[in-house]
């Protein structure tokens, strides 16, 4: 059952076609992957998701993203209901510089929809979600910005998981990172995607095969080519895929 | 010959880099000697809190309480004022303001700061005074609320152009973070972004504050010059400033009026300084 289906996408920064005619069914409780060389349209397809590229001057869309039968892109669509449900995590770690106790539950804080009493409950469940717990009990009124690059991340993402969202978008979520700090996202990346539909996008085509149930390789704003990992990295259909993931050219 | 060149310029450089602190050093120096010769004839204590200011009696009473509170009262009015409409016109310039209307608005600051204070008090002085007369039925409109107003004016500039600058330098990866989470824009804005720049915010009020305790000119003219100590803002005031520069011209120098109003600059001179300091301070926890 897909989460998120798209038809005949289109996107536009002013005169630039960044996204052009993607259709593409991203499934409930997996992981996919969007891989493709700087450029290709991947971080502009994911932010388009919940709607982050409102942010920009001048863009424009064509298409339909059905998400639970709506159409995402309807301009009557709730923005803050959408992306409630579809959550992002950024590329640099943006925690606010708050305390780590403020950043987990700011989600409920603006959106009041838990009790005071329930909040501390929710840090700890959050933070433990992301396996952050043990480690920051002790200061969780510490300020945010004092934590490593990892613990930053996982932070952001326990922030999301507090919203309790069923989308998370992850956009090159360990691009910052060392190889070990990466390992152990990606071990809670499968652990979370039990709970939520993950799609991520990433420059590491091994990353995408160790951890994507799906992917989908972008060129030029065309989605080339879309199914099942094992399916792409061992015999793509597409001369193009073929050439990015041996190598060729990315 | 080219080694001379660098070496002839770098002390010219030099001198010029040192003659600034060399200056500030004499002017201090200068105001020490002339203001601490006060306090032969009064104690400290007596200065700063003497309850009277009436140095041409015999003998004089110098005690400058009513015109710090003076100073004070119109300093705290002009920021009751300018504070909230100044971080309001920030917020609205770095973060609500289309393009075009930020434009407009930015080069209207800048002119607002353009405007000689002189100006400023003599609008103040007959648009201002008699409105507030009017409006508090008022024996006289010359009152530290009028006061207060005009230099809200003068402080709004600072205030708006720096905490503008201390929001707009506020990561934007934090304000698409919390767009992420689906807070609205103004839940951005007052829960992230006004935090992550309250240092800088803290210390554009201290510098506006710093303008407004410094000002003599506009509040000279509007304010009453009257040293007494004030009961409500709609009473005329003097402040430090506007007592030296009235009784400059006319005191014998040497006597003790004199040497007392140098005492006063000492007494400003530790004001701004603090208030620099303070802000100087937040500007540099930003970094």
């Amino acid at each position: 059952m897909a989460k998120i289906l798209t038809k005949n996408l289109n996107l536009w920064y002013g005169d630039f076609q960044a996204i052009i005619n993607v259709n593409a069914a991203f499934s409930g409780n997996k992981i996919t992957a969007i891989i493709g060389p700087s450029g290709c349209g991947k971080s502009t397809l994911l932010r388009i998701f919940n709607r982050m590229n409102d942010l920009i001057e001048g863009v424009r869309t064509s298409g339909e993203i059905i998400v639970d039968q709506e159409n995402i892109l309807d301009t009557d669509a709730d923005l803050v209901v959408l992306r409630k449900k579809i959550g992002m995590v950024f590329q640099r770690p943006n925690p606010f510089p708050l305390s780590i106790y403020e950043n987990v539950v700011f989600g409920q804080r603006i959106h009041n929809s838990i009790r005071k009493s329930e909040l501390d409950s929710l840090a700890e469940e959050s933070l433990r979600s992301v396996l952050l717990w043990d480690e920051l009990k002790d200061k969780l009124h510490k300020s945010a910005l004092s934590l490593s690059l990892e613990q930053k991340q996982r932070l952001c993402i326990a922030r999301l998981v507090a919203v309790k969202p069923e989308v998370l978008l992850m956009d090159e979520p360990c691009s910052t990172l060392d190889p070990q700090a990466t390992q152990r996202i990606e071990e809670l990346m499968r652990e979370l995607k039990n709970n939520y539909t993950i799609v991520i996008v990433t420059h590491n085509m091994q990353q995408a095969a160790r951890i994507s149930d799906d992917t989908g390789f972008m060129l030029l704003g065309e989605l080339i080519e879309f199914g099942k990992t094992d399916d792409i990295f061992t015999h793509p259909s597409d001369k193009r895929t073929e050439d990015y993931i041996t190598g060729r050219y990315g | 010959m080219r080694k001379i060149k660098e070496f002839v310029i770098e002390k010219l450089i030099l001198i010029c880099g040192l003659a600034s602190i060399f200056f500030v050093i004499l002017i201090f120096i200068f105001l020490a000697k002339e203001g601490i010769a006060v306090f032969k004839s009064v104690s400290p204590f007596n200065f700063l809190f003497g309850k009277s200011w009436y140095p041409i009696s015999e003998p004089p009473q110098l005690g400058i309480l009513p015109l710090i509170l003076g100073s004070l009262l119109v300093t705290l009015g002009a920021a009751v004022i300018s504070v909230p409409i100044g971080i309001a016109c920030a917020v609205y310039i770095a973060e609500i303001a289309p393009q075009k209307v930020k434009e407009i608005l930015k080069s209207g600051i800048e002119l607002l700061a353009a405007i000689p204070s002189v100006v400023l008090g003599f609008i103040g002085m007959v648009t201002l005074v008699p409105w507030v007369k009017s409006i508090f039925h008022l024996p006289t409109g010359l009152t530290a609320l009028s006061g207060s107003i005009m230099l809200a004016f003068m402080a709004m500039p600072t205030i708006v152009s720096i905490a503008e600058d201390a929001l707009y330098s506020v990561p934007k990866n934090y304000k698409e973070g919390a767009l992420a989470l689906g807070a609205t824009h103004w839940q951005t804005i007052y829960r992230v972004l006004l935090p992550a720049a309250s240092s800088g915010i803290v210390a554009a009020v201290m510098l506006g504050i710093g303008r407004v305790i410094g000002e003599t000119m506009a509040v000279m003219m509007i304010t009453g010059n009257s040293a007494i100590i004030p009961h409500t803002i709609l009473q005329p005031v003097r402040t430090l400033t506007a007592t030296i520069a009235a009784e400059m011209g006319e005191v014998v120098v040497g006597s003790e009026h004199y040497f007392a109003l140098f005492a006063i600059g000492i007494v400003l001179f530790v004001i701004s300084f603090a208030i620099n300091v303070t802000a100087d301070l937040f500007l540099h926890k930003r970094r």
